[in-house]
């Protein structure tokens, strides 16, 4: 593994047929359930999908994403913006100006159901204040995340 | 935000922003990892090992000095290089958060496609 990466990259998998996992991923108001987001409406590759966030304490966060692919069965990918702040009194939905990355969902059919491999890429364009604010909105577990941080760079480096 | 306060907050994300772009590239992880022992090192012993000349290190070095990943310091007349760990840490700081938001984000993914 590098040091630092661009990108999160993720395996899971799933009891359940291809063709369920492809529905949960790119049905809006399915996908709406486990992301936990409220959407206007369906995914038309190329288009805005907007809505909001209904995670318990986020609801006044804004959803906003560009579909880029949907092969079915194959990949779903969309680019998403991180919004500057998450703060009631800070946030505005100013979407046009967000650095965004590409969240990109592969699916492949296994014996027991079906693998699903996500990835997230495009960290090195994040500007600004994005990583720290990220880290004091997730202050509690931090502190113990820094410990494994810190040893994993410290072994590795 | 005080103007100051919000300064010092942008420009420190700036350089964290940086440290991705730096560590991009397989010399200067090389570097990075040879500088990772914790001792400064000359661009002479640096260069070692590369097939690269000394000019060309000191422009990657010089990269991983503006992302803030290195610092140069002088013993008499040699320049010497050295790691700080810290924009390191908090750009894989904001990696892990992220990652452990898709973490969860998955397991309730898995819990709704298996029920």
């Amino acid at each position: 593994m590098n040091m630092v990466s661009d990108r999160i990259e993720k395996r899971i998998e799933l009891k359940a047929p291809i063709s369920r996992v492809w529905r949960a991923l790119t049905d809006y108001r399915e996908f709406g359930e486990w992301f936990q987001v409220k959407i206007d409406g369906p995914f038309v590759p190329g288009q805005f999908s907007r809505g909001s966030i209904t995670y318990p304490g986020y609801e006044h966060v804004r959803w906003e994403a560009v579909i880029e692919k949907m092969e079915p069965e194959q990949l779903f990918s969309f680019t998403w913006g991180h919004p500057k702040s998450i703060d009631k009194t800070s946030y505005w939905p100013d979407s046009s100006n967000l650095p965004t990355t590409l969240v990109e969902f592969r699916l492949e059919k296994t014996p027991t159901g079906t693998l699903l491999m996500l990835s997230e890429s495009g960290f090195d364009k994040l500007p600004d204040d994005l990583r720290l604010e990220a880290f004091r909105r997730n202050e509690g577990g931090w502190t113990e995340q820094m410990k494994n941080i810190e040893s994993h760079v410290t072994q590795k480096a | 935000m005080s103007p100051r306060r919000h300064r010092r907050v942008a420009a420190k994300g700036q350089a964290q922003a940086l440290v991705f772009a730096a560590l991009g590239d397989a010399t200067r992880l090389a570097l990075v990892a040879k500088l990772s022992t914790g001792e400064p090192r000359s661009i002479s012993q640096l260069t070692l090992g590369f097939r690269l000349t000394r000019q060309a290190i000191t422009k990657h070095l010089r990269v991983l000095e503006s992302a803030g990943i290195v610092r140069n310091a002088h013993a008499g007349r040699e320049s010497l290089f050295e790691v700080d760990r810290e924009p390191i840490v908090a750009a894989r700081e904001y990696l892990a958060h992220v990652s452990q938001q898709w973490d969860q984000a998955l397991s309730r993914l898995k819990t709704f496609v298996e029920e």
